[in-house]
């Protein structure tokens, strides 16, 4: 397969992704969608780095990984303590800036 | 072979298939599984483009880690059981209006940039050409990167500390 095969279906899933993040209203539910654009993302990184023959592509989807399962833990860590202040992971009831 | 069409179909069968399943089953906890799921496809997609190394960090961190914190977190904040899980959408026309308005444009992009059809061979074993450019061109990175997971480390703690 060519590489605008893999480049296609890398932005499916970042599209679906995106409608993940702007139609979810729990918290937990867009991080999941970020999640999904993301792998797209590292999709493209990895073909790119297999039909150019470079490593660096390779060396950022590592990266690129490693900062997700971060971001995931801290974003999960804010919807913990969202939910412990005002008792709702819903994005919509999250709208007052004073704690 | 491992990158031949029929392989490549399945795979994006799977992948799309569980990523839809995601964004839009109703119970939180099966839209987690499905993400399971599509990370797994991933893998495998990365393991078609002969990136071993990439494909079992992805199983290890992503399908492995990942998840287990995400099924903490709803653990947490919501009722396993009881329609609370339930989590519905909003917006759904303009979400997909906005996410087919992004897909069109990067196919037609992508249909029309003159890109490679067959892969250029790396010089010798992935997995050790990975190690080499990460201690070597990639060696101040690697160090933020460390510091990056260190800081998301405390500051997750403090996040989440009990209440005085």
């Amino acid at each position: 397969m060519g590489l605008s095969a893999y480049l296609t279906l890398s932005a499916t899933v970042f599209a679906i992704g995106l409608f993940g993040v702007l139609t979810r209203r729990n918290t937990i539910g867009i991080l999941l969608g970020i999640e999904l654009m993301l792998n797209a993302v590292n999709i493209n990184l990895v073909s790119f780095s297999h039909f150019q023959g470079e490593t660096a592509g390779m060396v950022f989807t590592l990266f690129a990984i490693c900062i997700t399962v971060a971001e995931v833990a801290l974003g999960l860590a804010l919807v913990i303590l969202l939910f412990r202040s005002r008792r709702t992971v819903i994005a919509d009831h999250i709208d007052m800036l004073k704690g | 072979m491992i990158d031949s069409p029929g392989l490549f179909w399945c795979l994006s069968i799977v992948l799309v298939g569980s990523a839809l399943a995601v964004v839009l089953t109703k119970n939180l906890f099966h839209s987690v599984l499905w993400l399971a799921l599509a990370l797994t496809g991933t893998a495998g997609v990365f393991l078609s483009l002969h990136a071993e190394f990439l494909a079992a960090v992805q199983l290890l961190l992503y399908a492995g880690g990942l998840i287990t914190i995400v099924v903490f977190a709803i653990v947490v904040t919501e009722r396993l059981v009881g329609e609370k899980l339930s989590h519905t959408s909003r917006h759904i026309t303009a979400g997909t209006i906005v996410a087919a308005a992004v897909l069109a444009v990067l196919v037609v992009v992508i249909q029309r940039a003159p890109l490679a059809l067959t892969a250029v061979p790396l010089e010798g074993e992935a997995t050790r050409l990975i190690g080499d450019a990460v201690l070597t061109r990639f060696a101040l990175a690697f160090e933020l990167l460390a510091m990056i997971l260190l800081t998301a480390l405390v500051g997750a703690i403090y996040f989440a500390r009990p209440e005085d």
